[in-house]
C-alpha cells in the first residue's frame, strides 16, 4: 500500500518537472514553470521518506533542512555575473552525491554477500526457472533494510548490470565532480583559464579512461572494491585533466556538458537503484544538457569533439591580410552619434559582465529609449560564459526582455541600423568568419554588425579575442574604437546624451 | 614656396584664384602667398583683405610672375601670360590642353609645368580638387536664377485671392554636375521640373532630387558612363532623332528649358531645333550652358540673350561662375589649395611633383620642358558602380523540387536513426533480463521527451534552465534517502552527506532560478 503510494508520488513528480522544464519555453510561463518543479521536488522526497524501509526521517529531515540553509544563502548572496560559478560548484555537488549513492551501492552488495555466506547460501543463485533469484530466507530477508531487500532478491546477471551500473554512476558522477571543480575555479579566476595540460595531453586522459575500462572488468568479476576505489581516483583525474585543458571561453559548452553529466549520473544510479522517478530526470536533465552543448557547439561552428580536445584547430591556409587602421573615437563622439541615431542595436560580449557595466548600459538604454529611439540588444548564442549569461545579466540590469534579440531575430536588420555599440566581444562580430575561407573560426555564425551605418567597439586596447584571431571589424571604414574599461567608457558617454 | 594669384585679364572675368581663406590655409601648410594687386577686386576680395590674412600685394602681373614660385589663375592663361612663365616655376589654372594646342606648345618651351585644372581625373579622391564640377555646380544653380530673371512667371503655383497660378514646368537636359545643380534649385523653387539624359544610371540621382526622369524607350545597349570617366558619349543617329521626337513632344508645354548636355572634346550636340523653339510659347526661356561649346540650341548666340520671333528668350551667356564670383572664387581657391595639399604632402612648404600619383599626373600637361599630355588612363577607374549581378530567384518548381530533396533526405536519415537505435535496443533486450528492459523503457521515453521539451526552450532562458535542471538534477536525494537507513555506519554517513549536498543544490537552484525568472521584465 505505502509502496503504492510512493511510485504515485512519483508519477505526479515525474509529469510536474517534464511541466517545468517545457514551462520555460517562455519568459512569463517560466514563472510558474518554476513552481512545477518545487512542487515536483517536494513529493518525491515525501514520498520516498514516508516510503518502505525509510528509517533516519528525522535525521534525513534535519540535513534537508540543513542544506536548504546553504543552499538559501548561496542563491541569495551570488552575483548575476557570478551565476557560471554557481552553476558550475552545484553540478559538482550532484557529481559528489553520486559517487557516494553509488560507494553505498558497493558496500551493500558487499554486505548482503556476507549475508548470504553466513546463511549458507550462494548470493544471486538462480531457481529452477532460470533466472529467478532464490534469494534469502524469509526471516533474514525481512530483517534487511529496503535497499538490502532490493539487492537481496536480484540474480547474479541482475547484480552483474547493477554493478555496470554504479560503475557508470560512479565514474560520471566523480568526472562531472572535479571537472566541474575547476570549471568552477577558472570561472571565478580561481585557476588559470587558459588551456593547460600535463605533458602526455590528451593520452593521458585517453589511458586513464582505458585503465577505468580495465577496473570495471575486474571489479566485475569480482576482484573486490580496491577496483572501483581506484577507478573513482582515475575519473577524478580524468575530470580535472579535461577541464584544465580547456580555454575559458569554451566554457559555455563545458558547463552545459557538465549539466548533462550530472544528469546521466543520476539515471546510472537510478538504473542501480531501481528507482523510475531517478531515471526519468536523469534522462531529462542529460538530455538538456546536451542539447545546450548542441547549440553552444553549433554556434561556434566546431565539433563537440574539437571542443573537448581543447584550443582551435589549426589555420587551413593563408588567412587574409587585414587592411586598414584602427580609428578611435572619445565618448564625445559616440553620444553624438547616438543623439543622431535613430535605430540602436547593442551587442554585448563577455567584456561587459567582465566590467560590470550592464547597469550602466541598461541606463543609457533608458535614456535612448525615452527619446522616442529604437534601441535592442543582439545576443550571440555563445556570448558569456554561460548559455543565456548575457540575458540574465541585461535581466538583472532590468532592460525588457522583449528588446533582446537572439541572433537569428536580428541578423537581417542590421544594413537598416544606424549605430552599433559592441561591448566586450570579439569573436563573435568577427567578418573573417564569412568573408576568409581559411580563417580558424570560418563557418561559425556571427553578427553581421558591419552592415550597420556605423559600429562602435568598446574594448580596453588593441588586442585579439579568444581565438587569437585578428578582428577586420575593427578596420573597417564605418568601425571607430572606443577604447577603455567598459564601465567607465560607458559612464564617461551617459551624461552627454541629451 | 611663393604661390601667386594673377588678376584675371579676359574682360568680363570677375573670379580670382586666390581667396584670404584659402590663403591662410596655404600658409599652414609653409607657402607663402601674393597677389596681383587688384585680383579680387571684382569677386569682392579688396586688397586690405588679403594684407589681413597675411598675403603680400603686388603691384602688376610682371612682378608677381617673377616673386612667385607657383602661379595660379582661373582662366587659361592668354599668350602673353604664358610668355612669363620660367624655368622651374608652376602653373596651376584651366586650360583646355585638348583645345588649345598652341598654347600647350608655347608653355612647354618655357620649361615650366603646368598643371590643369580642367584635366583632375574623376577619381572619388580627386573630388576635391574637381573644379569642374564646382564650377559646374554655380553653373547649374546660376542658369536656373537667370531663366527666372527673365521668365514672367512665378516658378511655383499658387492659389492666391486674385486667381490660380500654375506652377513653371522645366525641363533640364543633361544631368551632369550642372544639371543636377539646375534641377535641385529649380524644384527648390517650386517648379514641376523634368530632366533627360542619354545615360539610363543617373535616372536614380534625377528622382532623387525630386525631378522627373524623362524615359525614352530604346533599343540599345545603354552606355555605361564609368567606360567614359563619367560623361556622355556621343549617340547614334537613331538614338538621336528618338530623343529629338521625344522634345518636340514636350516643347509646346514646358516654360523653362535649361540644356547641359556636353561631350567632351566635341562640338556640344544640337538637341534644341529651331522648330522646337517656335513651338515653345511665348514668353518661354531657354538657357543654354553649352553656349561656349557652340550651344545645344540652334538658335544660341554665345554671351548673348536673344528674343526669336514667337517671344522666346534665349540666354546664351557663358561666364555663369564669374557672375557669381564670390561664390565661385571661393569654390575654385579650394579646389586649388588642395592640389596645392597634395603637391605639398610633407606640409613643410617644399612642392614635391609626384609624377607616380594618379590625380597629379593626370593634371600636369607640361612638366620639365615637355609635354606630358595626354595623361596614361589612371590606374584607379570607375566611377559609377557596376550594376550587381542579380541572384537568379528559384522559380517555383525549383523551390518545390528543392524541399523534396530535402524532405526525402530527412526521411532517410530519421529511418536510418530509427533503424539502427531499434537494432541496437534489441541488441540489448536479447541480452538483458526484464527487470533491466522495464527500467529501460523509461529511461529511452524520458530522453526521448527531453529533447522534445528542450528544444522549445527560449535561447534567453537558458541560464535558468541549467539552474532548474541543476536543482532537480538533485533527485538523487532519493537514492540517498533510500540507502540512509541501513544498518552500516558507513553507509549511513555517506548517505547522509549525499542528503546535505544533494538538499543544498534543490534549494539553491530552485532558490536562483525564481531570483532570475523573477527580473525578466516585459517593456
Amino acid at each position: 500500500m505505502e509502496y503504492g503510494f510512493t511510485i504515485a508520488t512519483y508519477v505526479v513528480a515525474a509529469v510536474l518537472f517534464i511541466l517545468s522544464l517545457g514551462g520555460l519555453s517562455g519568459q512569463e510561463s517560466a514563472k510558474r514553470a518554476v513552481w512545477y518543479g518545487i512542487v515536483g521536488m517536494a513529493l518525491a522526497v515525501v514520498g520516498t521518506l514516508v516510503g518502505p524501509g525509510q528509517g533516519l526521517w528525522v535525521a534525513s529531515l534535519v540535513l534537508i533542512a540543513l542544506g536548504a540553509g546553504v543552499g538559501y544563502q548561496l542563491a541569495t548572496k551570488v552575483q548575476m555575473t557570478q551565476m557560471p560559478e554557481l552553476v558550475a560548484i552545484m553540478h559538482s555537488l550532484v557529481g559528489l552525491a553520486a559517487v557516494f549513492v553509488g560507494v553505498n551501492a558497493d558496500l551493500m552488495i558487499n554486505s548482503i554477500a556476507g549475508i548470504y555466506q553466513e546463511a549458507g547460501l550462494v548470493m544471486g543463485a538462480v531457481g529452477p526457472d532460470g533466472y529467478t533469484a532464490i534469494g534469502l530466507p524469509k526471516e533474514i530477508y525481512d530483517g534487511l533494510s529496503s535497499f538490502g531487500q532490493l539487492i537481496a532478491k536480484k540474480s547474479s546477471v541482475e547484480i552483474t548490470i547493477l554493478q555496470v551500473e554504479l560503475v557508470l554512476g560512479i565514474w560520471i558522477g566523480a568526472v562531472t565532480f572535479t571537472g566541474s571543480v575547476i570549471a568552477y575555479g577558472k570561472l571565478a579566476g580561481k585557476v588559470d583559464t587558459s588551456a593547460k595540460q600535463l605533458p602526455g595531453g590528451h593520452i593521458l586522459n585517453a589511458a586513464a579512461a582505458i585503465a577505468s575500462l580495465v577496473l570495471m572488468f575486474a571489479y566485475l568479476s569480482g576482484m573486490g572494491s580496491w577496483t572501483l576505489v581506484l577507478l573513482t581516483l582515475l575519473a577524478l583525474f580524468i575530470g580535472y585533466h579535461l577541464i584544465m585543458g580547456i580555454g575559458g571561453a569554451d566554457m559555455p559548452v563545458v558547463v552545459s556538458m557538465l549539466n548533462s553529466y550530472s544528469g546521466w549520473a543520476a539515471a546510472a544510479i537510478g538504473f542501480s537503484l531501481g528507482n523510475d522517478l531517478l531515471i526519468v530526470v536523469g534522462a531529462l536533465v542529460g538530455s538538456s544538457g546536451a542539447i545546450l552543448s548542441y547549440i553552444m557547439c553549433k554556434a561556434m561552428n566546431r565539433s563537440f569533439i574539437s571542443v573537448i580536445l581543447g584550443g582551435f584547430g589549426g589555420a587551413k591556409g593563408e588567412q587574409m591580410a587585414v587592411e586598414g587602421e584602427q580609428v578611435a573615437i572619445d565618448a564625445g563622439g559616440v553620444a553624438n552619434a547616438l543623439n543622431e541615431a535613430d535605430s540602436i542595436i547593442i551587442v554585448p560580449g563577455y567584456g561587459m559582465a567582465v566590467a560590470q557595466a550592464q547597469q550602466t548600459v541598461a541606463e543609457l538604454t533608458r535614456k535612448l529609449r525615452a527619446k522616442g529611439k529604437e534601441v535592442r540588444f543582439a545576443i550571440h548564442p555563445v556570448a558569456g560564459r554561460l548559455p543565456g549569461h548575457m540575458n540574465v545579466l541585461l535581466a538583472e540590469a532590468k532592460v525588457p526582455y522583449d528588446i533582446v534579440m537572439e541572433m537569428d531575430e536580428i541578423n537581417d536588420d542590421f544594413p537598416d541600423t544606424d549605430v552599433v555599440i559592441v561591448i566586450g566581444s570579439n569573436d563573435i562580430v568577427n567578418p573573417a568568419a564569412q568573408d576568409d575561407p581559411n580563417s580558424p573560426i570560418a563557418g561559425m555564425p556571427v553578427l553581421e554588425v558591419w552592415k550597420a551605418k556605423q559600429v562602435f567597439v568598446s574594448k580596453r586596447g588593441q588586442g585579439t579575442g579568444y581565438s587569437g584571431i585578428e578582428n577586420p571589424l575593427f578596420y573597417k571604414d564605418n568601425t571607430r574604437m572606443f577604447y577603455g574599461d567598459a564601465k567607465a567608457s560607458f559612464d564617461q558617454l551617459l551624461p552627454l546624451i541629451d | 614656396m611663393k604661390v601667386g594669384a594673377l588678376k584675371e585679364i579676359k574682360p568680363g572675368e570677375a573670379r580670382v584664384a586666390l581667396t584670404p581663406d584659402s590663403a591662410a590655409q596655404l600658409q599652414k601648410l609653409g607657402h607663402e602667398c601674393f597677389v596681383q594687386s587688384g585680383a579680387g577686386d571684382l569677386a569682392g576680395f579688396n586688397d586690405a583683405t588679403y594684407e589681413a590674412a597675411g598675403v603680400t600685394v603686388v603691384a602688376d602681373a610682371q612682378a608677381l610672375v617673377d616673386a612667385a614660385d607657383i602661379v595660379i589663375k582661373v582662366r587659361e592663361p592668354e599668350l602673353d601670360e604664358v610668355k612669363r612663365l620660367k624655368k622651374g616655376q608652376t602653373l596651376i589654372s584651366f586650360f583646355w590642353p585638348a583645345q588649345n594646342e598652341a598654347m600647350l606648345e608655347a608653355a612647354k618651351d618655357t620649361g615650366a609645368t603646368v598643371i590643369a585644372m580642367d584635366m583632375v581625373p574623376r577619381i572619388s579622391r580627386a573630388q576635391k580638387m574637381d573644379a569642374l564640377s564646382s564650377m559646374a555646380n554655380i553653373a547649374g544653380y546660376r542658369a536656373v536664377i537667370e531663366a527666372g530673371n527673365n521668365f514672367g512667371r512665378f516658378f511655383t503655383g499658387q492659389v492666391t485671392a486674385a486667381g490660380k497660378i500654375p506652377p513653371a514646368r522645366v525641363l533640364v537636359v543633361g544631368a551632369g554636375v550642372a544639371g543636377l545643380a539646375a534641377i535641385g534649385t529649380s524644384t527648390s523653387l517650386g517648379a514641376i521640373t523634368m530632366a533627360f539624359d542619354v545615360r539610363p544610371e543617373v535616372a536614380e540621382q534625377i528622382e532623387s532630387m525630386g525631378a522627373e526622369f524623362v524615359f525614352l524607350e530604346f533599343d540599345e545597349p545603354a552606355q555605361d558612363g564609368a567606360a567614359t570617366g563619367g560623361y556622355a558619349a556621343p549617340s547614334s543617329p537613331e538614338f538621336r532623332e528618338k530623343q529629338l521626337e521625344k522634345f518636340r513632344e514636350l516643347a509646346p508645354d514646358v516654360d523653362i528649358v535649361i540644356t547641359t548636355a556636353l561631350i567632351p572634346g566635341r562640338p556640344a550636340p544640337k538637341l534644341w531645333t529651331e522648330d522646337m523653339v517656335k513651338m515653345m510659347k511665348p514668353g518661354s526661356v531657354i538657357v543654354d550652358l553649352a553656349a561656349e561649346k557652340g550651344g545645344n540650341c540652334d538658335l544660341t548666340v554665345m554671351d548673348e540673350r536673344v528674343v526669336t520671333d514667337n517671344g522666346v528668350i534665349i540666354v546664351g551667356y557663358t561666364d555663369f561662375p564669374s557672375r557669381m564670383a564670390t561664390q565661385s572664387s571661393t569654390l575654385y581657391a579650394t579646389n586649388i589649395r588642395h592640389m596645392l595639399t597634395d603637391l605639398t604632402p610633407d606640409k613643410d612648404g617644399v612642392i614635391k611633383h609626384n609624377m607616380e600619383d594618379d590625380v597629379i599626373r593626370g593634371a600636369t600637361v607640361t612638366h620639365e620642358g615637355a609635354i606630358t599630355f595626354p595623361p596614361p588612363p589612371p590606374k584607379v577607374a570607375a566611377i559609377a558602380a557596376k550594376p550587381k549581378e542579380k541572384v537568379k530567384e528559384p522559380t517555383p518548381e525549383e523551390k518545390r523540387a528543392a524541399e523534396v530533396a530535402a524532405f526525402k533526405a530527412q526521411t532517410k536519415q530519421q529511418v536510418i536513426l530509427l533503424s539502427v537505435a531499434a537494432v541496437l535496443l534489441l541488441a540489448v533486450g536479447m541480452v538483458a533480463p526484464a527487470s533491466f528492459m522495464q527500467h529501460f523503457i523509461v529511461f529511452v521515453l524520458s530522453v526521448f521527451i527531453g529533447f522534445q521539451v528542450i528544444w522549445n526552450v527560449a535561447h534567453s532562458l537558458h541560464t535558468p534552465l541549467m539552474a532548474v535542471t541543476n536543482a532537480i538534477s538533485s533527485i538523487i536525494i532519493l537514492g540517498a534517502l533510500i540507502q540512509v537507513g541501513s544498518s552500516s555506519l558507513l553507509i549511513t554517513i555517506l548517505a547522509a552527506a549525499g542528503i546535505f549536498m544533494a538538499s543544498i543544490n534543490i534549494f539553491g537552484g530552485f532558490l536562483v532560478t525564481r531570483r532570475m525568472l523573477a527580473m525578466f521584465q516585459k517593456s
